[in-house]
């Protein structure tokens, strides 16, 4: 089977730099990365109020919005060299399933040992003015009154929640004065293999129960919502462990 | 009619006749056929050099018509001209803070627009830290034009004068937010106020000198008020406290900084043009000079975070004569530039043809 170069709606691609890793074609590959979102390990359901998620504190929770950039996705071969993909970042959004298989095309063929992203957008980007694509502000993922990108948007209800209608809104983001970029990375236990046209894929699963537990306690009573500052580092805290995990990888091999 | 129409014209030929410019100078930024854009003799050079954002004719007009166009507000009512007027160095006159849709009261006076290429961060707490950027917060903010992006977007497509016009300035009909933000900069980022009885005295244009209360108003400034506003932009773009309140109701750069040292300070504005972008002060609780000077006279308030340089005497403030008072207001009255706050090029074109028709 044949894969064309798939662009979802909010992938941005770096125009000029993608084409120019397209053209060494022969000897590259796809890689696709599936999301799947849970809390707890319990499949992660929108808007639904049967749903009895609990934080660290043992506050009920629902979630209604649930999304993050990731960015500067990091291949690292068995021999030590980093592979950058070009693409600016991508925007995962557990209410928009085409966002939830991201496929990254011309990927050098080869073997490696490990993967890194950034959650989130990096300092260059926040500062670059009006921009387009996954970058683009009509995305609600941009500060307008203190600009900057929000790393991640988590909203929803908790009956703890002091908040008007017991909201919860956390939108983690901000890089210059409290820094909430955080890095994911991971070692495959087996090399991942890239080659051919049939694609590789990785599997992610990213935990939303990630931002309320680890090394802050959170109580919705008292923290309900973040806006970038200083809440926004506990949450990054929480989460820099544990949000993701590859839960499955498959190998890129030839077709014949 | 026919001599409003020759303003018309003379603007155009403004804009058409800059390109005398073009090779002269190295800050100017060449469009091709013209230059919008140069920075003026007295001037450091700019911020904003329209990198990624290259200046035509037709962005700029592009800008100009999307900035007095309502259509970019929820209920099509406000433009951005209804809170930044021409005439009080687009300012808006009168209103202590900003007057947004369904008559909604926002917290903050509206700054005027000028020099904008000069800084490096926007709003009175310096929040916005790009000027492609710094229409955002009108457009969806609801006390202000209450719109979302999409939707202005959408409009845009819809609009066959607008397809016409991004297709002008930017080649291509896929009207998106990112073209949209760098037309209207290259509209705000083209407002350059530099011509006024100041600058040319101090480019040393032919015939002009300050009198002598405008002299010694100036070497009033200098001493006294020039620390924080900085010539030649009359701000040294920093955040500071005047003394307005002893705890702020508003928390200015502290919302930015989450710092409580920050609590109350506010970027220092230009007093360029400051003799009609009245009311004054962050929230406008001044409607005049004299009250203004009159405050940092013998009104000053003592916040914790009070900038040091109103404190080495006994009570906070600077202290000013009345003479003084004149004469500093004299000179605060040079920095008007009545060539911008009429410059044609920077008018409603809706305006200027329907007086024609
Ligand atoms: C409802 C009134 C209102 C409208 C409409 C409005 N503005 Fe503003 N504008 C303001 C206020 C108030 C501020 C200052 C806000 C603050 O400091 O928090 C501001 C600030 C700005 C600034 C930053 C200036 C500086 O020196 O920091 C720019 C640039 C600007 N507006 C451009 C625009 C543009 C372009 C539009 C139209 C898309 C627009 N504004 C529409 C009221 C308005
Ligand atoms: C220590 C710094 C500092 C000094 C010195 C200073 N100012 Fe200011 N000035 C400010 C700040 C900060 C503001 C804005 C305060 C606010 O809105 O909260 C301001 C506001 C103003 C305004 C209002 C402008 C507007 O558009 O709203 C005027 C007029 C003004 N100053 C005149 C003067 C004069 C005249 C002097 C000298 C006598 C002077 N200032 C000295 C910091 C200073």
């Amino acid at each position: 089977m044949k894969k064309s170069i798939f662009l979802s709606a909010i992938v941005c691609l770096l125009a000029g730099a993608i084409t120019a890793f397209n053209t060494i074609k022969a000897d590259s590959g796809e890689l696709s990365l599936n999301f799947k979102h849970v809390v707890n390990g319990v499949p992660l359901k929108l808007n639904d109020n049967s749903a009895h998620y609990a934080n660290a504190n043992n506050d009920e929770y629902t979630v209604s919005t649930f999304k993050y950039y990731i960015s500067n996705i990091t291949l690292t071969t068995t021999k030590g060299k980093d592979v950058v993909i070009p693409n600016i970042c991508f925007l995962i959004n557990a209410a928009d399933p085409a966002s939830l298989k991201q496929s990254i095309t011309g990927v050098p063929a080869g073997k490696y040992k490990g993967i890194s992203f950034t959650i989130g957008v990096d300092s260059a980007r926040n500062f670059a003015g009006a921009q387009t694509g996954c970058l683009d502000p009509a995305n609600g993922m941009f500060w307008t009154w203190n600009s900057g990108y929000i790393f991640l948007k988590l909203e929803g209800y908790s009956p703890q929640s002091t908040a008007k209608l017991h909201k919860l809104t956390f939108h983690v983001g901000g890089i210059k004065r409290q820094n909430t970029l955080r890095t994911f990375s991971h070692s495959f236990n087996k090399p991942l293999q890239i080659h051919g046209n049939e694609p590789a894929a990785i599997s992610i699963t990213t935990d939303a129960a990630a931002l309320f537990k680890g090394q802050n306690l959170v109580d919705f009573a008292k923290l309900n919502s973040t806006m970038g500052g200083p809440n926004a580092v506990l949450i990054a805290d929480n989460y820099k462990n544990g949000l993701f995990s590859i839960t499955n990888v498959q190998q890129g091999r030839y077709e014949n | 009619m026919k001599i409003k129409l020759l303003v018309f014209a003379a603007g155009l030929l403004f804009i058409a006749g800059v390109n005398t410019f073009s090779g002269l100078a190295d800050n100017a930024f060449n469009t091709g056929d013209t230059v919008l854009f140069k920075t003026p003799e007295n001037f450091p050079s700019p911020v904003y050099t329209f990198q990624g954002n290259p200046l035509t004719l037709n962005g700029f007009k592009l800008g100009r018509e999307l900035f007095y166009d309502p259509i970019l507000s929820k209920d099509r009512s406000i433009s951005c001209a209804n809170c930044h007027q021409q005439f009080a160095a687009f300012a808006q006159l009168d209103h202590p803070v900003s007057h947004g849709v369904d008559d909604c009261l926002g917290t903050r006076n509206t700054p005027a627009l000028f020099n904008l290429a000069w800084q490096q961060e926007f709003m009175w707490d310096g929040g916005v830290n790009h000027i492609e950027v710094s229409p955002l917060n009108a457009l969806t903010s609801d006390c202000e034009m209450a719109n979302n992006l999409p939707e202005i977007v959408d409009r845009l497509k819809k609009s066959d004068k607008y397809i016409a016009l991004f297709q002008q300035a930017f080649h291509t009909t896929d009207i998106n937010s990112q073209l949209l933000l760098k037309a209207l900069t290259q509209f705000t980022g083209t407002l350059i106020s530099a011509n006024a009885k100041y600058d040319k005295v101090m480019r040393h244009e032919e015939g002009a000198q300050f009198d002598s209360e405008e002299a010694a108003g100036y070497t009033l400034f200098k001493a006294k008020c020039a620390a924080c506003h900085r010539e030649p932009l009359f701000t040294d773009l920093s955040y500071r406290s005047n003394g307005l309140d002893t705890r702020s109701d508003d928390a200015g750069r502290d919302t930015i900084t989450h710092q409580d040292a920050d609590h109350g300070l506010f970027k220092v504005p230009s007093l360029r043009n400051v003799e009609v972008s009245g009311p004054y002060m962050h929230d406008g609780r001044f409607d005049n000079l004299a009250q203004v000077l009159e405050h940092y006279n013998a009104g000053m308030a003592s916040p914790d975070n009070l900038d040091p340089l109103f404190k080495p005497a006994t009570k906070p403030g600077i202290t000013l004569s009345m003479q003084e008072q004149t004469q500093l207001t004299a000179f605060l009255k040079t920095l008007t530039d009545h060539e911008f706050l009429t410059d044609p090029a920077f008018q409603d074109t809706h305006k200027n043809n329907e007086q024609y028709e």
